[in-house]
């Protein structure tokens, strides 16, 4: 298969790649780029674990062909962080216990981020509509809808912290 | 209220509030920050990826098998097949000697379900692994397949399982797992009335957000590496050796992270043959599910056919119950022939009846192997047995609530299994629940306490139970079941090595 150069952004830094024209965007990012948060858990668009934003958006990287993101700007949980410091969102699940096996966590978090970065005070509706394209099997969904609310600083819901 | 504190005591610190708060996980930063490592995160060069034929039949002989075509798609690097396994014949329960040899890690002269193995492709990409897999060219003899364990049982049903000669688990020359307290024709016949259920649970999928897999990395000091998801990481590795006849130390296995599992990967279905390829390739081979592969060949919760005929007082004692289980295994043993025996052993359910009779059956079908899930054996008969009681409670036209209480089994009660009951806590959760429910019980109930005798004195084999209020249960009565108690040394035996249990 031929192999096409690519050049994107990923979580603010240039980079450069040789991938196959057939790759998605998931595989890239895993196997070329090393970059893991992103997961393979349907690769078939159903689950939400390989969620991603590119340019700002909502997408799910395994049925993203990769040639389509020359130029955009990827990102993904590892430049959610900076300089040690969680983001609100990160605490936010830390403190609720919205992450039990953390396999689905990346991809919520992905989720939650694409929505609070263009609406800062969604209402509980909003948030349960934002990750609707994204299923956890283990901790429960109230947890996750919970600590999103939590990083906008406000909780409308009627999750009971004991 | 009281709380019991009758088992670990000296382990249990006083005033825990722990119920209710939340406490961060000790993994749960990798998790937020995406740095936590799954299997498939690691990092290795040379990876081939492994992709699995599986049968698109129920129940088949194999004719032919051809794998020239799929030999010559450029990135198939080998082709493993039943004869390449060392000890193609397993069943994991052997590692704890309960059952026979009935599966094979793939499959040669006959498929037994939809989705069961038959030849793995090792390639250098997944899509040329897929590619590879597609040029597998397999004759089938379709065969009469059964699906339902009742007919399952039925002379002339279609053999699922040679290994076996019949459609169910042998336990030591019994076709079931038996309980059996006092006489429950007699007690049907005292009975003011008879209710008489069939209860179906279904099989269901587990559904992990990571499917299950490993990648197994041939080591400078001559083992094998193996990064895996399983569930039960000992028993991968022993059941990995066992299959590929190879000393365990040979063997390295690091895992204990696990996306999602809830049972379903408990089952050692992908370290064999990924450590098979790595062994015959030198390279590193990654063994994963696809959703696909998840959805249709990874093991559901078994489901069990579960019968119920009550003998019921006006007065709200259950005077006799007997049941019949049927666990449906699929096409292999796996895990169920000890499903089948916790389900026996979880029978009548927390009361106290003095009229028990109970058979429990692990049944193959054509149906995917099912496995472990959350309380596998025990989940089914607690949903049979719960529905049965709100049909009694208005059978008789009483409370719920008060209908479990006047039931509910008490320390230094004969069990059906001829046990006494030791720290039973039944009486003292309902009355919670019905508090913290806001359901109203009569006053009378409210004094209730496990620790006193109840109403429902067990008839059945003396002594009668009468512990003082505040003296520890008298202990067990010598084993000299009463007749009809059959197969005590294989159920007590099996159930002595389940005791640890999942
Ligand atoms: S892996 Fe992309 S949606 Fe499931
Ligand atoms: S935490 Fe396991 S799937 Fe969400």
């Amino acid at each position: 298969m031929s192999q096409v150069p690519i050049q994107f952004k990923l979580n603010g830094q240039d980079k450069a790649e040789f991938i196959d024209e057939a790759a998605t965007l998931l595989s890239v990012l895993r196997g070329k780029v090393g970059i893991t948060s992103p997961k393979a858990g349907c690769e078939q668009g159903t689950c939400g674990t390989c969620s991603v934003l590119i340019d700002g958006e909502l997408r799910l990287s395994c049925i993203t062909l990769a040639q389509t993101c020359a130029g955009a700007s990827i990102e993904t949980v590892e430049g959610m962080d900076t300089d040690g410091k969680l983001h609100p969102l990160q605490q936010a699940f830390l403190d609720r216990f919205a992450a039990q096996c953390g396999f689905c966590t990346t991809g919520m978090l992905m989720a939650a981020k694409a929505l609070l970065d263009k609406n800062p005070n969604p209402t509980r509706e909003e948030v349960v509509d934002a990750i609707s394209g994204n299923i956890c099997r283990c901790t429960g969904y109230e947890p996750i809808i919970e600590a999103i609310l939590d990083a906008t600083g406000g909780s409308a819901g009627s999750y009971r912290r004991a | 209220m009281e709380f019991r504190k009758d088992f670990f005591a000296d382990e249990r610190a006083e005033g825990l509030k722990e119920v209710g708060h939340i406490r961060q996980r000790q993994d749960a930063v990798g998790h937020v920050t995406g740095r936590t490592k799954f299997f498939d995160d690691k990092k290795t060069t040379g990876l081939l990826h492994l992709k699995i034929v599986r049968s698109p039949h129920h129940h088949a002989r194999i004719r032919n098998i051809s794998t020239h075509e799929a030999e010559r798609v450029p990135g198939v690097v080998r082709i493993l097949r039943a004869a390449d396994v060392p000890e193609n014949i397993y069943t994991m329960l052997s590692l704890i000697n309960v059952g026979i040899p009935d599966e094979p890690a793939l499959a040669f002269d006959k498929v037994r379900y939809k989705g069961e193995p038959i030849v793995a492709v090792l390639a250098d990409s997944p899509r040329t692994a897929h590619e590879g897999a597609d040029k597998i060219r397999i004759d089938f003899e379709e065969l009469p397949a059964v699906f339902d364990v009742e007919e399952a049982l039925k002379p002339g049903a279609p053999l699922v399982n040679e290994y076996h000669g019949q459609n169910h688990f042998d336990y030591d020359g019994y076709s079931h797992q038996k309980v059996r307290l006092g006489d429950v024709e007699r007690g049907f016949q005292e009975a003011d009335h008879i209710v008489d259920e069939r209860y179906q649970m279904s099989p269901i999928e587990h559904a992990p957000t990571e499917t299950q897999g490993c990648i197994a990395v041939p080591s400078d000091d001559d083992r094998i590496d193996v990064y895996s998801n399983t569930q039960a990481l000992f028993f991968s590795l022993d059941l990995s050796a066992l299959i590929l006849k190879m000393p365990s130390n040979r063997l390295h296995f690091m895992g204990g992270t696990v996306g999602g599992g809830f049972g379903g990967k408990v089952d050692t279905l992908v370290e064999p043959l990924a450590i098979l390829g790595a062994m015959m390739t030198g390279k590193a081979v990654r063994h994963s599910f696809s959703r696909r592969d998840e959805m249709r060949a990874g093991p559901p919760r078994g489901a069990e056919r579960i019968y119920i005929k009550d003998g019921v007082m006006n007065d709200g004692r259950i005077v006799a119950r007997q049941m019949r289980i049927y666990f449906d295994a699929g096409a292999y043993s796996r895990l169920s022939a000890y499903g089948a025996v916790k389900a026996a052993a979880h029978c009548p359910g927390p009361y106290t009846i003095a009229n028990v009779y109970v058979e429990s059956y692990c049944v193959y079908t054509n149906r995917t192997p099912s496995t472990a899930m959350r309380g596998f054996g025990v989940t089914g008969v607690d949903f049979a047995l719960e529905v049965q009681m709100d049909k009694l409670a208005r059978t008789v036209n009483i409370d719920p609530m008060e209908f479990r209480l006047i039931n509910a089994y008490r320390d230094g009660d004969m069990k059906a299994h001829h046990k006494r009951t030791e720290g039973a806590a039944l009486i003292e959760c309902v009355q919670a629940v019905s508090d913290l429910a806001g359901w109203q019980i009569d006053p009378k109930y409210r004094s209730y306490s496990s620790r006193q005798p109840g109403a429902a004195p067990a008839a059945a084999p003396s002594p009668a139970s009468q512990p003082s209020a505040s003296a520890p249960p008298p202990p067990p009565p010598p084993s000299s079941p009463p007749p009809g108690t059959t197969a005590p040394s294989a159920s007590s035996r099996i159930s002595s090595m389940f005791r640890r249990g999942r």
